[in-house]
């Protein structure tokens, strides 16, 4: 990957890269929450400490490439696979920390199942869901997520709901499943969003050592480039239209007892 | 000698699996081998307490067995002709990303959903390709019980020893008949360690290990192509592997793998009876193709007949070891049918006849 040039005085820094993102330029669009969220995420595996004992799996789609800047060990899975190739490491590893990292396409679509049953099966995993209402990486088609009249590259007159159907809520899904543990859904949009974002990160990761389910934790974010706009519009357009429709919070949080007796 | 058990190829396949020091099985339930599944369920966990997981779908299940095997575990899946159909996105994967595994295909009759019955419709899916891109499976072909059993342990020494998934071939009826078996000891599951390159954390002292079959550029892609394929030239020349019966002074030969060889063993021996001097050629891997010793047999045999249980599969590969020097025919029965020796005989009294 390309080596970055550093011009900045030592004694003004105030935050750091994570040791566990590496330090190569990323592939993203300007604006795309991705970076962002691959930030927060290896900045929780590294206030963790267990850099050494996670094991990523990336998906199909923009973030394709998320093992060239996640400093941690990680398999590249099928689209819409990623759920079940974190459940055959966990299952052989269950000390370690397994996270997916996926798109809208990859788990709400071609791989609902497998995010069905292994949220139901109640594997000790970590999965981080990138919305961002498109089909990034194929070039901005239709997702699940896609909001009504929203324009795609096949829903050139917006998405029409008795052609294309509901966009899915597929976090307030799987909330519903017992083998939940902890669901939310958050947002890289603002300073405060990526912040409590970061949190249940942590959180996401940290539960798992008390192997009491799945961690599920929706990103809701933007895509300039797809959505043809300039970033800082964009994130704007994610507020007014996105939020409403897929509001932020907490829709299953473990209880004290559930917590204190891991 | 080893433990002599009486056993159902399916269990005896199973039984052979936790002996061979599984750490983890990841499969789905369907008819002609069910009893796998079963048979773990039942004895895995509680001996050598290895993962064993009834996956949701065959889908889910090849990408559990890629996971575990990206993590360097010793793992398998089984199932049948359509779910390994299923199963063929993910063995891609895996042949792309070089993971050691062990895949099992009971085959059924098809196309489609087809029967239950035995059959052998699946070669071409097994050794020609069946997913997408070039690559190559190690095949695997038993035709007893007790090789249902010995293929699985030397099945993951292959696919460990090449970093690449290897599929045990059989039909239905070897899945489903009872034999006797001797079987090995127990191998101690933690004398199998991950291998360097498998991704279990990544520690100060190296850097990150990284499962993949994605190269983005062509040159790129292309090495590694051209690797997979030395590599499948190693294969070839060094773990090709064939049974050859009363070949050296046969005038026909007859060439079939599992349960077509059981018959053909037994026309075999009634042609020689009736003064025709048939051989017989077994390929036990599949892929490799054993040509060498069909073509070794086509400068003295004045014919060929492949037997298989399908409308002619293999018979494409032994035509290509013969390269036209003498006829090369073929009989098959599908839907489940087996054939009898009998019918088989007169197939082969008539086309001798003719050469």
């Amino acid at each position: 990957m390309q080596e970055i040039e550093h011009h900045y005085d030592e004694m003004n820094i105030i935050c750091e890269r994570p040791a566990a993102l590496l330090d190569t330029r990323m592939h993203y669009c300007p604006g795309c929450g991705h970076g962002v969220a691959h930030r927060i995420l290896m900045e929780a595996v590294e206030e963790l400490g267990i850099q050494e004992q996670t094991i990523g799996v990336a998906p199909v789609g923009c973030s394709v490439f998320a093992y060239h800047y996640m400093n941690v060990d990680m398999q590249e899975a099928a689209h819409g696979r990623a759920t079940a190739v974190a459940t055959g490491i966990k299952r052989c590893y269950p000390d370690k920390y397994v996270f997916t990292y996926q798109g809208d396409g990859d788990l709400a679509a071609i791989g609902t199942g497998e995010t069905v049953h292994t949220v139901n099966r109640g594997e000790n995993v970590l999965i981080v869901f990138i919305n961002n209402a498109i089909y990034g990486m194929t070039g901005g088609q239709m997702a699940p997520t896609t909001l009504v009249s929203q324009k795609t590259s096949t829903t050139p007159y917006g998405r029409e709901v008795p052609f294309m159907g509901n966009p899915l809520k597929i976090t307030e899904l799987l909330a519903q499943l017992p083998g939940a543990f902890y669901v939310t859904r958050q947002a890289v949009n603002t300073p405060a969003n990526v912040r409590k974002a970061k949190k249940a990160l942590l959180n996401g990761l940290k539960w798992q050592a008390l192997k009491k389910g799945t961690c599920f934790v929706e990103i809701v974010s933007n895509c300039p480039t797809n959505w043809g706009m300039k970033p800082v519009e964009s994130n704007k357009w994610l507020e007014e239209n996105m939020l409403p429709y897929y509001p932020l919070g907490d829709m299953k949080v473990p209880s004290k007892e559930e917590l204190e007796n891991g | 000698m080893g433990e002599l058990r009486l056993m159902k190829g399916n269990e005896a396949l199973a039984e052979a699996a936790i002996r061979a020091g599984m750490d983890a099985y990841f499969g789905y339930p369907i008819t002609p081998q069910s009893e796998v599944l079963e048979y773990l369920t039942r004895e895995a966990y509680n001996r050598t307490g290895c993962t064993i997981l009834q996956a949701e779908s065959e889908v889910a299940s090849i990408n559990m067995v890629y996971g575990a095997a990206g993590a360097g575990a010793r793992v398998m899946t089984s199932s049948s002709s359509p779910g390994i159909s299923l199963m063929q996105e993910g063995i891609s994967y895996i042949a792309g990303a070089e993971l050691p595994c062990l895949l099992v295909n009971i085959n059924r009759g098809g196309p489609g959903l087809g029967t239950i019955q035995p059959s052998q419709g699946d070669y071409f899916q097994s050794v020609k390709g069946g997913g997408h891109g070039d690559y190559r499976l190690i095949v695997l072909a038993p035709a007893t019980v007790q090789e249902m059993a010995d293929f699985v342990q030397e099945g993951w020494e292959l696919a460990d020893k090449y970093r690449n998934p290897v599929l045990i071939l059989a039909d239905g009826a070897l899945g489903q008949m009872m034999e006797k078996v001797e079987l090995r000891k127990q191998v101690d599951r933690n004398a199998h360690t991950s291998p360097e390159w498998a991704t279990t954390g990544k520690t100060k002292d190296r850097d990150r290990n990284i499962i993949t079959s994605l190269f983005i550029k062509p040159e790129e892609m292309e090495q590694v192509n051209l690797q997979l394929q030395a590599k499948y030239r190693k294969i070839e020349e060094a773990e090709t592997r064939v049974q050859e019966i009363n070949t050296e002074d046969a005038d026909f030969i007859i060439v079939a793998y599992g349960l077509s060889a059981r018959i053909g063993r037994k026309v075999m021996e009634q042609l020689r009876v009736a003064g025709i001097k048939v051989g017989l050629i077994r390929p036990i891997t599949l892929w490799p193709y054993p040509y060498e010793a069909v073509s070794r047999a086509a400068d003295h045999v004045k014919g060929f007949l492949s037997l298989e249980l399908n409308a002619g599969q293999m018979v494409e590969d032994v035509r290509l070891a013969v390269n036209g020097r003498c006829p090369v025919g073929h009989y098959g029965r599908m839907g489940g049918i087996i054939p009898s020796p009998e019918e088989v005989v007169d197939v082969i009294k008539t086309m001798y006849s003719k050469l």
